[in-house]
C-alpha cells in the first residue's frame, strides 16, 4: 500500500543523508521525498512517500522514529489528510496548440506562467492523481519537461504536527 | 526524559573543578572525558589529534592506552564496555585512524555495544577540498553508529561529548562517533569551560517501562501455558537483569534456552537451562523451540543464525516480546505480545504479577514437556570422541573450564573456537562471554581481552583464538607487553579456517578452496619475540597440566599454543535455509568407532 508519511527532523546538517542513506541500507522503496524548514528553523519537515507490505511500512516507520534526529513522525494516510504536489510543465505551444493548452489550464486551474512565442510554462498544484491526469491530457508530443516537487502533505482537522 | 552523564553519578570528580577556567577545545576534550567518569581512553595518535594528544601528555586520571592499529583500539574499549556495562573510549586520528575504527565500530554497533569513539578530523576550513588524510568520517560510519556528530565549533564541544554519551549508553546501547576537527581543537583559542549539565534531546526518549496492559497479557499467556520455553538474548546482559531474570525463570519453572549473546545472563549449569539455540544449539534447545506453545523472547533479536527457516519457526507458538527497541519487534517473526521497554523493568513487573496470580508452588509442574525435553537431551547431541588420540577442540575447552573453576572472563575471535567455546563452557555470570556476534568479526577477541584484563586486574582472563583469526589483531601482543596484560591465550590451532573448510566439507563437496592457513608462524616464537611466555601442547594427557602451569603464571601472558584435530566439525547444525528442527547431528560416537 502507499504511504505518505510526515516527519519533523532537527534541521541538522547530514539529518537528511540519514534518511536517505536508511533507506537505501534497508532497501526500503522511496517514490518521493520532500524537505523543507518549517516556521522553527531548527525543525525541517519531511514528506515521504512509499509503497509496501503493511510490515514493511511498519519497519520504516520504526526505524526513521529510531533515528536520533527525528524529533516526530506521522503517517498521514492513516486518517484525513490532504496531500498537494506542485508541478511545473513545459510544453510546445505552437499557434495550433495554444488555444488547447490554455483550455486545459483553465480546466485543472492551473496557470501559465511563462510564455514565447512558442512555449508555455504552466504551474499546477494538486493531488498526485491530478498531476497525474494533466500530464495525461496535454496533447501527444507537447510536452518538453517536467518538474513535479512530490507531494507534501497535512492532516485534516485542528491537530498539528509539531513540538 | 533526564539524565545526567553516564557515568558521573557514581564517579566522584577526582580533580579540582575546573569549571569557569578557560581551556582550549583539546582541554576540553579530555576534562570532558574526566567529567564522564572514564578510565580508558583507547587511541592511537595522528596529525588531526595531536592537540588532543598534547592536552593528554601527564594526565593521570584518564589512563591512554596505546594500541598498535585502530582496529585493537576499538574491540579493546569494547571489550571493557561488555565486560563492566560501562561506556568504552576510544581516540583516533583523520584518514586512515578513522577508517581502520570502522570494522570495530560496526561490531560494537552490530551487538549493541555503547562505545564513543573520538576521530580527529582536518581542520574546517579545508574539510571538502580533500586535504592530507580527509575522509568523510560521519558519512563512512553513518549506517554503522548509533549517531555521529561533527564538532565545527569549540562552543559546542563539551555539550556534545556528553549528548554522545548519552546516546551511547542509553536505550539500545550503540557506538557514538564524534569527529572533531583539528581546528576545533586548538590550543590557542580557549574558553570558559562549564560542564554541561543534564542532557534532555527532544527528538530522543528512550522506553524505560513496560505498558501494564501488555504485561498483564504475558503473564496470562505464562499462566496458561503447556510448553513453554525463555528465548532470552544479549538485551538480557546490557540491561543487567540478569537477577530479575534467573528469579522469574526459578518462579516459572520454564525451560530457558540462549542465544550466543545472552549466554551467562542465567546460570548455564542450572537444569532449567538447556542450552544454546540456532545454528549451533543443543538439538533439545531448537525441538523445544520448534515444539513450543508459549515462547518468551527477551532482549533477543530473531537473528536468522537463530530462527533458520522463517516458516519453521517456531510454528505452534505464541510469542511474547520484550525490547528495548520498538523496531526489534516483529522485524523478521511477528510476534502477538509485544513489550517495549527495559528488561529488567519489565521481567520484575512480570514476576510480582505472576507471583501474584500463582502463589509459590502453586504452578504447573509441567511434567509432560521437561519429560519430553528430557528425551530429546538423552540423545546427548554435543558428545564428541574422548578417546581420541588427537586433542579434540571440544575437550579442550573442557579442560578450561575446569582449570579456571568456571571463573573466567572469556573473549573469543570467530570460527569454530567460538562456537566450541560456547557450547562447553557454561557460564555462570553475565558479562563473562565476551565475543562478536551479529558481525562475526575475526580479529576481535585479543583485543578485546586487553579490554577486559584493563578493567578487572587481578581477574584471569582469557582470549580463545584460531589460527587464523589471531593473525588479524596479533600486532595487540605488544600493547599487552606494554601494560602488562597477563591475558592467558588459548589458540585452538586445527591448521584451517575450520567454520569455512566445515561449510566446504558440507555443502561443497569437500573442495577446501583457500581455507587451509599455509605457512603459520611458530606461535611459540611469535609469542617469545613480543616478550611473552609461549607453549605448545599437542596430547591429551598434557594439556590440563600445561594449563594449570599458565594460569599460575598471574603476571605473565600467556600463549598456548594448542594443536587439535583439523577435521572436528561443530555439531549441531542446521544448514541455512532449514528449518530449526532439521538439525544436522554428529555422526554418533558408535558409528565413529565403527568407521
Ligand atoms: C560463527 C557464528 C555462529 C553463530 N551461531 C549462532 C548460534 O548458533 N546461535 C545463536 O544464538 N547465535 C549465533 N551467532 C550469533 C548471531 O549472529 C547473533 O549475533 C545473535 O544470535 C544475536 O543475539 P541476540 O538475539 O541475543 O541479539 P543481540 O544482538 O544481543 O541484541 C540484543 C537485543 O536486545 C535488545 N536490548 C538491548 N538492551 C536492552 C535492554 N536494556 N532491555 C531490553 N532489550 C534490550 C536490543 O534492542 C536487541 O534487540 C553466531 C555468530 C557467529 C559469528
Ligand atoms: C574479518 C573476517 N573475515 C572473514 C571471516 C569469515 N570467517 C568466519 S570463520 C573463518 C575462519 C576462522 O578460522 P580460525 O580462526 O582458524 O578458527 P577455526 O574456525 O579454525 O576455529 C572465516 C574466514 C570473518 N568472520 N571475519
Ligand atoms: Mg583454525
Amino acid at each position: 500500500m502507499r504511504h505518505i508519511i510526515a516527519v519533523l527532523l532537527e534541521n541538522e546538517a547530514g539529518a537528511l543523508s540519514r534518511v536517505a542513506g536508511l533507506f537505501s541500507a534497508r532497501g526500503y522503496n522511496i517514490e518521493s521525498l520532500t524537505v523543507a524548514p518549517t516556521d522553527d528553523p531548527t525543525l525541517s519537515r519531511m514528506t515521504l512517500v512509499t509503497t509496501g507490505h503493511d510490515d514493511v511500512v511498519e519497519q520504516i516507520k520504526k526505524q526513521l522514529n529510531k533515528l536520533i534526529d527525528t524529533v516526530k513522525l506521522l503517517d498521514l494516510s492513516e486518517g484525513p489528510h490532504i496531500e498537494r504536489e506542485m508541478m511545473l510543465i513545459k510544453v510546445r505551444a505552437e499557434r495550433a496548440d495554444r488555444e488547447e493548452l490554455k483550455r486545459l489550464t483553465e480546466i485543472f486551474r492551473a496557470k501559465i506562467i511563462d510564455v514565447t512565442d512558442t512555449s508555455y510554462v504552466i504551474e499546477l498544484t494538486g493531488a498526485s492523481k491530478k498531476l497525474d491526469a494533466f500530464i495525461d491530457a496535454v496533447p501527444e508530443g507537447l510536452i518538453v519537461e517536467v518538474v513535479r516537487s512530490g507531494p507534501t502533505g497535512i492532516a485534516r482537522g485542528e491537530k498539528g504536527l509539531s513540538v | 526524559m533526564t539524565v545526567t552523564g553516564a557515568q558521573t553519578e557514581t564517579v566522584a570528580p577526582r580533580r579540582p573543578d575546573r569549571r569557569g577556567v578557560e581551556l582550549s577545545g583539546a582541554e576540553i576534550v579530555v576534562q570532558a572525558l574526566v567529567d564522564e567518569g572514564v578510565e580508558f581512553v583507547f587511541g592511537y595518535p595522528g596529525g588531526a589529534v595531536l592537540h588532543i594528544y598534547d592536552a593528554l601528555f601527564r594526565e593521570e586520571t584518564v589512563k591512554h592506552i596505546l594500541v598498535r592499529h585502530e582496529q585493537g583500539a576499538t574491540h579493546a574499549a569494547d571489550g571493557y564496555a561488555r565486560a563492566t556495562g560501562k561506556c568504552g573510549v576510544c581516540l583516533v586520528t583523520s584518514g586512515p585512524g578513522a577508517t581502520n575504527a570502522v570494522t570495530g565500530i560496526a561490531t560494537a554497533f552490530m551487538d549493541s555495544i555503547p562505545m564513543v569513539i573520538l576521530t580527529g578530523q582536518v581542520p574546517t576550513p579545508v574539510i571538502g577540498s580533500d586535504a592530507f588524510q580527509e575522509v568523510d568520517t560521519v558519512g563512512i560510519t553513518r549506517p554503522c553508529v548509533k549517531h555521529n556528530f561533527l564538532v565545527k565549533d569549540v562552543r559546542d564541544l563539551a555539550t556534545t561529548i556528553r549528548k554522545a554519551f548519552y546516546i551511547a549508553t542509553t536505550g539500545r546501547p550503540g557506538p557514538v562517533v564524534v569527529d572533531i576537527p583539528k581546528d576545533v581543537t586548538d590550543p590557542n583559542i580557549k574558553i570558559p569551560y562549564d560542564e554541561p549539565g543534564e542532557i534532555t534531546l527532544r527528538s530522543y526518549h528512550p522506553v524505560i517501562k513496560g505498558h501494564p496492559g501488555q504485561i498483564r497479557r504475558a503473564v496470562d499467556l505464562l499462566r496458561q501455558a503447556k510448553r513453554p520455553i525463555f528465548y532470552t538474548g544479549g538485551g538480557v546482559v546490557l540491561g543487567d537483569a540478569s537477577e530479575q531474570l534467573t528469579e522469574l525463570v526459578r518462579a516459572t519453572g520454564f525451560p530457558i534456552t540462549s542465544t550466543l549473546m545472552g549466554l551467562g545472563a542465567f546460570p548455564m549449569t542450572d537444569p532449567q537451562f538447556i542450552g544454546m539455540l540456532g545454528m549451533h544449539g543443543t538439538y533439545e534447545a531448537n525441538m523445544a523451540m520448534h515444539e513450543t506453545d508459549v515462547l518468551i523472547a527477551i532482549g533477543a533479536r530473531f537473528d536468522d543464525r537463530v530462527t533458520g527457516k522463517i516458516e519453521h519457526f517456531c510454528p505452534h507458538a505464541q510469542i511474547i516480546h520484550v525490547d528495548v527497541d520498538p523496531s526489534s519487534i516483529s522485524k523478521t517473526v511477528k510476534v502477538h505480545v509485544p513489550i517495549v521497554g527495559q528488561v529488567g523493568n519489565v521481567l520484575a513487573e512480570m514476576l510480582k504479577l505472576y507471583r501474584q496470580q500463582v502463589p509459590a508452588g502453586t504452578g504447573t509442574p509441567l511434567t509432560d514437556w521437561w519429560a519430553q525435553i528430557a528425551e530429546w537431551r538423552a540423545r546427548d547431541c554435543l558428545a564428541y570422541d574422548r578417546n581420541s588420540a588427537a586433542i579434540k577442540p571440544q575437550f579442550a575447552v573442557e579442560t578450561l573450564y575446569k582449570v579456571t573453576s568456571g571463573d573466567l572472563y572469556l573473549t573469543s575471535d570467530v570460527g569454530q573456537h567460538q562456537m566450541f567455546a560456547a557450547q562447553f563452557y557454561p557460564f555462570d555470570k553475565p558479562r563473562r562471554w565476551i565475543n562478536s556476534g551479529g558481525l562475526g568479526t575475526m580479529g576481535f577477541g585479543l583485543p578485546a581481552a586487553m579490554g577486559v584484563q584493563l578493567a578487572f586486574p587481578d581477574a584471569q582472563v582469557a582470549c580463545i583464538s584460531g589460527e587464523a583469526s589471531i593473525l588479524m589483531c596479533i600486532q595487540e601482543l605488544a600493547t599487552c607487553l606494554q601494560y602488562g596484560l597477563p591475558l592467558k591465550i588459548i589458540l585452538l590451532n586445527n591448521g584451517y579456517m575450520g567454520m569455512v573448510r566445515q561449510w566446504q566439507e558440507f555443502f561443497y563437496e569437500s573442495r577446501y578452496s583457500h581455507s587451509y592457513v599455509d605457512a603459520l608462524p611458530d606461535f611459540v616464537k611469535l609469542a617469545e619475540s613480543f616478550g611473552h611466555v609461549g607453549m605448545r601442547v599437542d596430547r591429551p594427557a598434557d594439556l590440563e597440566a600445561a594449563m594449570n602451569e599458565a594460569f599460575a603464571m598471574r603476571d605473565r601472558l600467556v600463549f598456548m599454543d594448542v594443536i587439535v584435530d583439523p577435521t572436528e566439525n561443530v555439531y549441531p547444525m542446521i544448514a541455512a535455509g532449514k528449518g530449526q528442527h532439521e538439525m544436522h547431528l554428529a555422526p554418533s560416537h558408535a558409528d565413529r568407532e565403527l568407521a
